[in-house]
This record gives structure tokens, C-alpha cells and sequence, in this order.
């Protein structure tokens, strides 16, 4: 009866935990942040500001989680730190595989144009309707054509 | 593309157009346009007959599984000659419109030589 009261006192005192739960939510917004850093080429062309999120919430997870096991007496978060963690980690397994393999999948082209060759000619509606051919173009010198993925 | 129209100027200044193409019907391009201000034309290549040509198709990559356009920029001079291909290595990274703009400068001082 004396132990339980005891431990239920212990229980009541533990403090919150809160590199857990701040890291959690920095690792969740690293990955979630990639549609708003895709905006900006400088952070679009390599994914530096996710990474360095992901960093500084792992590291708070980190801490977190060392708190929690190494003195679980003092720190909540044994349970729930594993599961942020867990959670934390395969979300960004999920980012690294899109980001450094699947956008990493393009096709090679090797028909593709090349310098010096002629581009092949073309005639297609704009966005209101009108004949845009590439002889349109190309007066008086040149253009550049952007081929893109689109809004479907 | 933005920093495209952002820059759109500096291409006009070199009495050089830019158009954009994708497999976007004209209403979606419509609506693209007025809702991003692109002043340059967006062509639609709906069946991909013009992208296929170019060999710049993406297979199976579109929203119901269907071929798209893979990122390409070109610069056509006023003879219709390919001067500068950038083909990315990653769907993220695009080109840059100095890149582009480079790519005409660099054109237009060898023609003189």
C-alpha cells in the first residue's frame, strides 16, 4: 500500500518530456514542408532545409529519448518516445526514397535534339485556343521551349 | 517556369520568345496562365505527338498512369537550330532562366565572330 502510494507519488512528479514531443513535431513538418520549399528553387533543386528540420528534430528526439530511458524515474516518454521515433524515422525513410530515388527516375532522351541538330517543327494551340507553330517562334531570335510535367 | 515569367523581359530584350509545353488541355492551360500571369504561350501536346518527337516522354507517370512530358528546356535560334539542351537528372530541379539566358548571349557572340 506504502509502495503504491509511493510510486503513484513518483509517478505524479515525472516531468514532461518535451524534446520529444517538439522533435516529433519538427521531424513530421520537415517532411511535410517539402510542397512550401519546392516553391523556391535554391531549396527545391536539393532538399537541404528538410534535411536540416529532420536533423534538428531526430536530435530532439535524441535527447528525448535518453532522458526517458536513461532516467525514467525523472522523464516521461519510454512508450510514446519509441513511437514518435519510429514514426519520425519512417516518414523520412519515405521522403529520402521519393526525393533521392523516384525524382531521380527520369528517362534518358537519348533522341533528344541535340546541339547543332534541327528542332523538329510543330504547330499547337495556346492557351486560348490559337495555332502557335514553331516557325511562329522563332522570329526574330529564337526561342526557348520548356517542356514541362503539367497541371493534368 | 516562374522564374521564367520573372525574367520574361530579359528574353523579350533578346528578341527571344518562350513557350511552354505539356500534355494540359487548353482550358487547364487557360486557367494555369491567368491563375500564375504567364504571358508566354502554354501549347497543348494532349496526345504527346510533340513531346514523342522530341523524346522528352515520361512513361506511365501521369495521373491515371499516362505518358507526360518529362522536364526539358531548349533554345531554338532563328534558324531552328538546337543551341542548348538542358535535360535534368531529377524532376525537381529544373532550369534556371540564367541558364537560358546564357545559353542565347553565348549563341548570338559566336554568330558575330
Amino acid at each position: 500500500m506504502d509502495l503504491e502510494d509511493r510510486l503513484g507519488k513518483i509517478d505524479m512528479k515525472r516531468k514532461w518530456n518535451w524534446p520529444l514531443w517538439l522533435g516529433f513535431v519538427v521531424a513530421i513538418a520537415s517532411v511535410f514542408s517539402y510542397e512550401f520549399f519546392a516553391q523556391f528553387p535554391i531549396t527545391r533543386d536539393f532538399p537541404w532545409a528538410n534535411l536540416l528540420l529532420f536533423g534538428i528534430g531526430a536530435a530532439l528526439l535524441l535527447v528525448g529519448l535518453f532522458r526517458a530511458f536513461g532516467r525514467p524515474q525523472l522523464y516521461r516518454g519510454k512508450v510514446f518516445g519509441s513511437i514518435f521515433a519510429a514514426i519520425s524515422l519512417f516518414l523520412f525513410a519515405f521522403f529520402a526514397y521519393e526525393t533521392f530515388y523516384v525524382l531521380r527516375q527520369v528517362p534518358l532522351s537519348a533522341q533528344a535534339p541535340r546541339i547543332g541538330e534541327k528542332a523538329p517543327e510543330f504547330t499547337l494551340p495556346e492557351q486560348n485556343g490559337k495555332s502557335v507553330a514553331l516557325g511562329d517562334l522563332l522570329s526574330p531570335n529564337g526561342a526557348v521551349l520548356i517542356f514541362y510535367r503539367g497541371h493534368w | 517556369m516562374r522564374s521564367f515569367q520573372k525574367r520574361f523581359s530579359e528574353f523579350t530584350a533578346r528578341g527571344v520568345h518562350i513557350a511552354a509545353i505539356s500534355i494540359d488541355s487548353v482550358d487547364i492551360n487557360r486557367g494555369h496562365a491567368q491563375q500564375m500571369h504567364f504571358t508566354f504561350p502554354l501549347l497543348s501536346d494532349a496526345d504527346a505527338a510533340v513531346i514523342r518527337r522530341y523524346d522528352v516522354l515520361h512513361r506511365g507517370v501521369g495521373p491515371k498512369n499516362n505518358d507526360i512530358a518529362r522536364p526539358a528546356e531548349f533554345y531554338v535560334d532563328a534558324n531552328g537550330t538546337v543551341q542548348w539542351v538542358n535535360l535534368t537528372e531529377n524532376i525537381a530541379v529544373r532550369a534556371r532562366p540564367e541558364q537560358a539566358l546564357s545559353a542565347i548571349d553565348a549563341t548570338k557572340a559566336g554568330r558575330r565572330d
